[in-house]
């Protein structure tokens, strides 16, 4: 390490690094220097003068926030100088201050009300008229109250440099400086609402949020976003029993601040006028409520009548149900219904990849990776569409490392921007003026972007280290040739299999296939899978929160059971459904696309609806079998699941702490054929989010929805 | 859309004027040049200027709302300011600033009825030494009276 700079602060000896600014100097030593523009990662805008500190030898005062340390430099903090700096920033911030502390949403976590409770001057000498100017909204996400900004640009850099959007910017000049959205009247950007959370006072306000709640009277529930697979830590908000807001302001979980519209917002399918409330069971020909009783024994009773007549079962399993509720399921199918034709939708081919890597460790990249490793190539996917997060996790890294990006894909992305090398493979769709949301895919064979990997060989031999990102264009065999590919350049290699929910890595983890137990044990048993299992004359099907009738499929199974939060086409054809808890009404863990097993918490209630594995429970209850399953509480399966599953031994307390910790599946070949016909990504965009996208309405009214796919 | 031949060679000195990458520098004399042209910067204007410059429509009205010397709205064929910054103040500008609306009845960055003459209230123009100043379009006027402005106005009226 570079020698450590000595300064003195506030009479205290300091050292930091070279080109440490004064301000997170004073930091490492607990002495708060007040800001308001300047924000970690962000570049600097020096715009609100808040962080002035005295500097002996510097004729004026200095903005700690530019200002990098240097030898001997004496630096004081709480001068009455600097006192009456403080003061007479504030003072001009409020001149056009509206002072609507009690009804603005920010109230309780506002900067600025902290920062004049601290500094500010009991009165203000400014009596003239206050500019006003109505707030207004710029999209069913964002709204915007100009009299309350204080231009502080943390909303604009953080939409510009942080989500690589820039949508937001700042027209007219002095006073009536305001924000001002991508297009003219309105935005038409990714709806993130990053610039809302980063605002420090009340002028970004949300349109779920606001004028809902004071902030002290919520409860906070730090819990895992149940849309995509990457796994983001949302902290909900929530009040009698109402989920209010989603953000990760503390910056617990693997995305820091980051999170995407559907892990902010679109938490509002829990409350969907669609949601199953009671259990319904046909009676007639038509579907009809019952209570929990009645309907938990028309199951049990139907289950045993088919076990007794030696029927056939088959069960299949979701991508959004917790690791406990897939390995309690797949052990009620194997060990009560004595069946293998167990399945869910597969999203990306894990299985190949887990299988190819064979015989060594460490390979699998962690989200944390893709911040810190050099370079990284990402194959396929519509990054910034399909996993914000990691495509975030990349753009922070170029931006702060300058990390090496290679974009190969069938069409335009985002990542283009910064790239070091896109290459365009297949029948690609490039435009010179891409819609953002909807990027045209074109659609390339794995042997083409192999082809295209091969011409950056040079390239990537290159680098130090990588990570390379592939989507479902590869499968089976194309998965070991690339990873033939990457162990050949001789340099570091990790990789990351894309696949879709956020359980999908879970539920193949824990065994919810026929070929595989859980752990990527060969089972032995030959079983149906999927689409078979729709086409067969089961005497039973169990669907455990997926959706496979979507398809319009024709029902062949002569009793249909189904959990789910909505009647869906699945569970329209059912003969029972059974009203499930969605994630953030249960507790238990999953498993995100990089492997990291993360906790989920229970954040409210909603009236009627069971968590799956507790409805699991009682089936087995009232079939007599729940003794051989074990206990249906979450803590208790995974402790199971660690003692049982390969590659689950992950240490329990950073998991019961909120901490994410990576799994390592088997290190010998996966003993089973690869099935890559099964393997189908459904490439959601920002705004979908496959069945349970449908029953949110803010992935519905934002505009941008209409141009994504 | 394009600009007229002439203009279209400035911008392509202008690309070229700055070091690679900075091309967003042009910027400014674009929208100026082409305000010029056009009387206004137009919509369409600014998605072109974003354009070639490389950056979002959004980025060249940051800079367009910033400099009062840029307009979205159509201007007099003779755009006439009258500083009543402190200089001029003292030298009865504010005076002058209201003869100016009265004899045109129109107000600031308003344009009159036949479209000939727009007026406009600005802050100090660097002619301080010969207060009250004016300028019309680019030519400055000094030590401007009442009636010396009547004059000009009435002589701008009668040009060709
Ligand atoms: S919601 Fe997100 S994308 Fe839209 S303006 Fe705010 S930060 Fe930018
Ligand atoms: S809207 Fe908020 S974040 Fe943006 S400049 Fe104003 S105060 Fe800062
Ligand atoms: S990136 Fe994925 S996990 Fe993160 S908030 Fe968005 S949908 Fe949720
Ligand atoms: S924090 Fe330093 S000027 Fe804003
Ligand atoms: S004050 Fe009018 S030109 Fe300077």
């Amino acid at each position: 390490m570079a020698d450590l700079v000595k300064l003195t602060i506030d009479g205290r000896e300091v050292q930091a690094a070279p080109g440490t600014l004064v301000i997170d100097a004073a930091k490492t030593v607990g002495i708060e220097i007040p800001a308001f523009c300047y924000y970690e990662g962000l570049s600097l805008a020096a715009a609100c003068r808040m962080c002035l500190v005295e500097v002996e030898k510097m004729p004026k005062m200095m903005t700690a926030c530019t200002l990098p340390v240097a030898e001997g430099m004496v630096v004081r903090t709480e001068t009455p100088q600097v006192k009456a700096a403080r003061k007479g920033t504030l003072e001009f911030l409020l001149t056009n201050h509206p002072l609507d502390c009690p009804v603005c949403d920010k109230g309780g976590e506002c900067e600025l009300q902290d920062m004049v409770f601290r500094y500010g001057a009991g009165e203000s000498r400014y009596n003239e008229t206050k500019i006003h100017v109505p707030e207004k909204q710029y999209s069913p996400v964002v709204f915007f109250d100009a009299p309350r900004c204080i231009l502080c640009f943390r909303c604009i850099r953080t939409c510009n440099e942080g989500m690589g959007v820039g949508a937001l910017g700042v027209i007219n000049r002095g006073a009536v400086s305001e924000i001002a959205p991508s297009s003219g009247d309105h935005l038409e950007c990714d709806e993130c609402g990053a610039c809302i959370d980063i605002c420090p006072v009340g002028a970004l306000t949300s349109g779920t949020y606001r004028y809902q709640t004071r902030p002290w009277e919520m409860t906070h529930v730090a819990t895992i976003c149940t849309h995509c697979a990457d796994g983001c830590k949302t902290t909900l908000g929530t009040r009698n029993d109402r989920i209010i807001r989603g953000n990760n302001r503390d910056r617990s979980g693997i995305n820091g601040e980051f999170l995407c519209i559907k892990g902010r917002y679109a938490f509002d399918f829990y409350d969907a006028g669609e949601r199953l409330q009671a259990p319904l069971a046909r009676v007639n020909g038509k579907l009809e409520e019952v209570s929990w009783s009645e309907a938990l024994l028309l199951v049990a009773k139907r289950f045993n009548q088919v076990l007794a007549d030696g029927g056939s079962f088959g069960v299949i399993g979701s991508n959004h149900t917790s690791n406990e509720e897939n390995y309690y399921l797949q052990k009620f199918a194997r060990e009560v219904l004595r069946t293998s034709h167990i399945d869910h939708h597969r999203t990306g081919d894990v299985v190949a990849l887990v299988d190819a890597l064979s015989g060594q460790t460490g390979k699998l990249a962690t989200v944390a990776d893709l911040y810190e490793r050099k370079a990284v190539v990402v194959l396929g996917a519509d990054l910034s569409l399909e996993h914000p997060l990691l495509s975030n996790q990349i753009r922070a890294n170029w931006r702060h490392h300058q990390a090496h990006v290679y974009a190969v894909s069938a069409g335009t992305v985002r990542e283009d921007k910064y790239a070091v090398a896109s290459v365009r493979v297949g029948n690609a769709a490039e435009t010179s003026d891409p819609s953002r949301f909807a990027h045209p895919q074109g659609k390339a064979s794995a042997a083409e972007y192999l082809a295209a990997l091969e011409q950056l060989r040079d390239k990537l031999k290159a680098e130090p280290e990588l990570v390379m990102l592939f989507d479902d264009s590869f499968k089976g065999g194309d998965v070991r040739k690339l990873v033939e590919f990457g162990e050949s350049l001789g340099i570091p290699v990790k990789y990351i299999g894309l696949v879709d929910y956020s359980n999908s890595r879970g539920a193949i983890d824990m065994g919810l296939t026929p070929e595989l137990l859980p752990g990527y044990k060969a089972s032995g048993q030959p079983g149906l899978h999927l689409e078979e299992m729709l086409a067969a004359e089961l005497s039973a099907l169990w669907v455990v929160g997926a959706n496979p009738f979507q398809s319009g499929a024709a029902r062949k199974a002569g009793f249909l059971v189904v959990q789910d939060m909505f009647l869906t086409e699945t569970a329209a054809l059912a003969d029972v459904v059974l009203p499930a808890a969605s994630a953030y009404e249960k507790n238990g863990t999953v498993t995100n696309v990089t492997g990291e097993v993360q906790k989920l918490k229970h954040a409210i209630n909603t009236m009627g609806a069971k968590p799956d594995l507790e409805i699991m429970g009682f089936i087995a209850r009232e079939m007599g079998v729940a003794g051989s399953l074990g206990p249906w509480i979450p803590d208790a399966v995974f402790d199971e699941i660690r003692k049982n599953v390969r590659g689950y031994e992950v240490p329990a307390p950073v998991i019961a702490t909120g901490g994410a910790a990576q799994t390592a599946p088997v290190n010998g070949r996966v003993p089973v054929e690869l099935r890559p016909d099964l393997v189908h990504s459904d490439h959601n965009g920002l705004f979908a989010s496959g069945t349970l996208g449908r029953y949110s309405k803010v992935l519905h009214t934002v505009l941008e929805s209409r141009l994504s796919r | 859309m394009t600009f007229s031949p002439e203009l279209e060679e400035r911008f392509a000195k202008f690309l070229t004027s700055y070091p690679p990458g900075r091309q967003r520098s042009a910027m400014i004399p674009m929208l100026l040049y082409a305000q010029d042209e056009l009387g206004s910067i137009s919509d369409e204007v600014i998605d072109e200027v974003a354009r070639r410059v490389g950056v979002t429509p959004l980025q060249v009205n940051e800079v367009l709302s910033y400099y009062s010397m840029l307009h979205k709205k159509p201007l007099g064929k003779y755009h006439v300011q009258v500083c009543t910054n402190i200089s001029c103040l003292l030298m009865d500008g504010d005076k002058l600033w209201d003869h100016a609306c009265k004899k045109l009845g129109i107000g600031h960055k308003e344009v009159t009825a036949d479209g000939e003459i727009s007026l406009e209230e600005v802050e100090c123009m660097g002619a301080c030494s010969w207060a009250p100043a004016i300028q019309v379009n680019y030519d400055f006027h000094h030590k401007v009276t009442p009636e010396k402005l009547d004059q000009l106005l009435d002589s701008l009226r009668k040009k060709p």
